[in-house]
């Protein structure tokens, strides 16, 4: 069984990239389940440095994941959490072994896609432009740069984006504890995508999209910010 | 409301300060990309931690042997367990000698408040460094650890020196610069002392290094008559050839140079067949909590080399400059170093955790893993004490299904007055897609 792992953001506030990701797996020919014990990766708490309470909410995720050949995750973040930060989180605990064994098995969205399966979708009539925004972690602890655009180049034209590396101002709590400078990197980020009067920007995160998107709409910025799964599914 | 929140709503608030620290850090990150061109950056920044982790594991050693060689060489070195010993010691040898001195740049003497100590001591103390020296006229203290007055607009420099001149002087840099270095150039010839700051000290020969582009240093350290250094202790370096990897990495990732204008290297005072120098040296090896710090997981942080690199990238600093942290070092590596030296746990979180510091570092410090090792420290501390328990109960929730699925089917419809939901929704819409 491939799992697919909706994220606790995803479920809250993007069901709808939830479903694009199921989409385009079944489009790469990818039958995916989403195992109803799975929670959240424990990130918000490990981030703020609680860490018995990050393990406690990932160990009910892991163990519901514990069958799954492979583990899809439409989040950058969540995945680097999974994949890398498990193993510490669950280093001479119980479960140590699971987390392990999980966590190579855990991929993110377009990694899975491109480095695993081989897919990338089918080229469209026509295609629309956009431009990609990189999710931290997804860049800088998995160094996933080429996969999330490649899988938009199949059916988009793909404009860089000034600075795509640069944080949009989410970081979790972060984006709470200090909500005037969280919100002033979100400016940075429309600043940029003006620049290039971007008129989509996708993001593999839901945090990201949460963040730009929710600035854009406030501000009035007229760019469209969407999950990549969304602008991928969107042109099958 | 938290003290990072206050200061940096202050900082935001400042339009001419928004506009110019993301400028010129975006210009001296491009530099650094610059500067490393066609060199294999991943094998220096290896050689590079190397050196530090070298210098860092055999401080007490070091230490002696660099006091040591410079005693030999007829130098006083003063050894201070704190700020206030070292303020005390420079001030006494100061008062020994007059009522003036010259100095360079030192985060060091801003980190134990020496311009005060001196100034209440009834010393005038001029900064020659053009960017200190902006600073000091402003009142202010420096919003970057290489680029002091980052945050200044050469219009307000005029309005800064303009009174000083009395004279108008106009806009452009190269006239501000002449007048910077007129009226500095008296103070030089005047001033029985000069005080600097040290960026590396190699153990093995008895080596002060300044690196500098304005050659201010070099006055401050050979035309007064004595010379006072002052190095945090972990300075340090084991010998030439490690100082050969790291000062090349200094000097490119701050300003992108290869190497820059001057590189001063002091051997203590004046020798008897030299016709110049200071006849009197002192070095003032600061602790002020280093050596405690070097005895926790957090001893990495000792190996900084005081680059600006993680400041230059890093996305909370470009909004809101180096003060903001509350102390003398802005940025990822005031964030860092902070809470471990000076209190004030909150700025572990002063962070988005993106680790674009840790990407430059050219001594590859762990700086977002180090902010994080600080949010632990918090969380098991008092002052997270009510964060401790939301987490508990988000954690007794989110780890059961069912609580978990009725939380996050609210959490796409919640409204009202929920304060971490103000706390967004202020600035920002909650956008669902369902
Ligand atoms: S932490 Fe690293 S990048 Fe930052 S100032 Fe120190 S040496 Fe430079």
């Amino acid at each position: 069984m491939v799992a697919l792992f909706p994220t606790c953001l995803g479920e809250a506030l993007n069901r709808a990239a939830v479903r694009d990701t199921s989409r385009l797996l079944a489009a790469a020919g990818v039958a995916a389940e989403q195992p109803s014990g799975a929670t959240c990766c424990g990130q918000p708490a490990w981030n703020s440095g609680f860490v018995r309470d990050a393990r406690r909410v990932a160990r009910r995720t892991l163990r519901a994941l514990a069958d799954a050949e492979a583990v899809v995750v439409p989040g950058g973040s969540c995945a680097a959490m999974m994949r890398l930060h498990w193993r510490e989180l669950f280093r001479g605990e119980r479960d140590e072994e699971l987390a392990e064994a999980v966590a190579a098995r855990t991929f993110e969205l377009s990694q899975y896609l491109v480095d695993e399966r081989g897919w990338v979708p089918p080229e469209p009539a026509r295609k629309a432009e956009v431009s990609y925004h990189d999710s931290c972690h997804m860049l800088r602890e998995l160094r996933l740069h080429d996969q999330p655009r490649a899988l938009l180049a199949a059916v988009c034209d793909v404009r860089e984006l000034p600075r795509a590396d640069r944080c949009c101002g989410f970081g979790g709590t972060f984006s709470v504890r200090y909500p005037d400078v969280s919100t002033a990197m979100a400016d940075d980020k429309l600043a940029s995508a003006a620049t290039i009067a971007a008129a989509t920007v996708a993001s593999a995160d839901p945090g990201c999209v949460m963040q730009i998107e929710g600035r854009a709409s406030r501000t009035g910025a007229g760019v469209r910010v969407a999950h990549l799964a969304t602008i991928v599914a969107e042109a099958l | 409301m938290s003290g990072f929140e206050a200061r940096s709503r202050a900082a935001l608030a400042d339009p001419r300060k928004r506009a110019n620290v993301p400028r010129f850090a975006e210009k001296a990150a491009l530099n650094r990309v610059r500067g490393f061109e066609g060199v294999d950056l991943e094998a220096l920044r290896a050689a590079g931690e190397a050196a530090r982790a070298r210098a860092i594991a055999d401080l007490p050693r070091l230490l002696d042997a660099l006091q040591a060689k410079l005693e030999a060489a007829g130098a006083v070195v003063h050894r201070a367990a704190t700020g206030a010993d070292a303020a005390r010691y420079v001030t006494d040898v100061v008062l020994r000698h007059g009522r003036m001195v010259v100095k360079s740049k030192s985060m060091a003497s801003e980190e134990i408040g020496l311009n005060d100590h001196l100034e209440a001591a009834g010393v005038e103390v001029v900064e020659t460094d053009l960017g200190e020296f902006i600073v000091q006229t402003a009142g202010e203290a420096p919003e970057h650890i290489i680029i002091p007055a980052i945050h200044k607009t050469t219009g307000q420099v005029r309005d800064l020196f303009e009174p000083l001149a009395g004279r108008p002087i106009g806009d452009d840099p190269a006239e501000l610069t002449r007048f910077a270095r007129a009226h500095l150039r008296k103070r030089f010839l005047e001033a029985p002392v000069g005080i600097t700051g040290v960026n590396f000290a190699v153990a093995e020969t008895g080596t002060i290094v300044l690196v500098t582009n304005e050659g201010n240093g070099r006055m401050c350290s050979s035309l007064p008559k004595v010379h006072v250094a002052i190095m945090g202790m972990e300075r340090v370096v084991a010998d030439l050839a490690d100082l050969a990897v790291l000062l090349p990495l200094l000097t490119r990732s701050g300003t992108g140079q290869k190497i820059t204008s001057y590189v001063t290297m002091l051997n203590g005072p004046r020798r008897r067949e030299e016709g110049d120098g200071p006849e009197e040296m002192h070095v003032v090896i600061l602790d002020n909590g280093r050596a405690r710090v070097r005895e926790t997981p957090y001893r990495s942080v000792l190996h900084c080399i005081r680059c600006g690199a993680c400041q230059n990238v890093c996305p909370v600093y470009r909004q809101v400059g180096g003060t903001a942290y509350g102390w003398v070092y802005g940025g990822p590596i005031g964030a860092v170093l902070t809470p471990l030296l000076h209190g004030d746990q909150e700025l572990g979180h002063a962070s988005s955790l993106c680790a674009a510091c840790d990407d430059v570092c050219p001594v590859r410090i762990p700086l977002h893993e180090l902010l994080l090792g600080l949010r632990r420290d918090r969380a098991a501390d008092s002052a997270g004490a009510l964060e401790r328990l939301a987490f508990r109960l988000w954690s007794l929730a989110w780890s059961r299904p069912w609580l978990y699925r009725l939380t996050v089917r609210m959490a796409g419809t919640a409204r009202g007055p929920l304060p971490l939901l103000r706390r967004w929704t202020r600035t920002r819409d909650l956008e669902v897609h369902r």
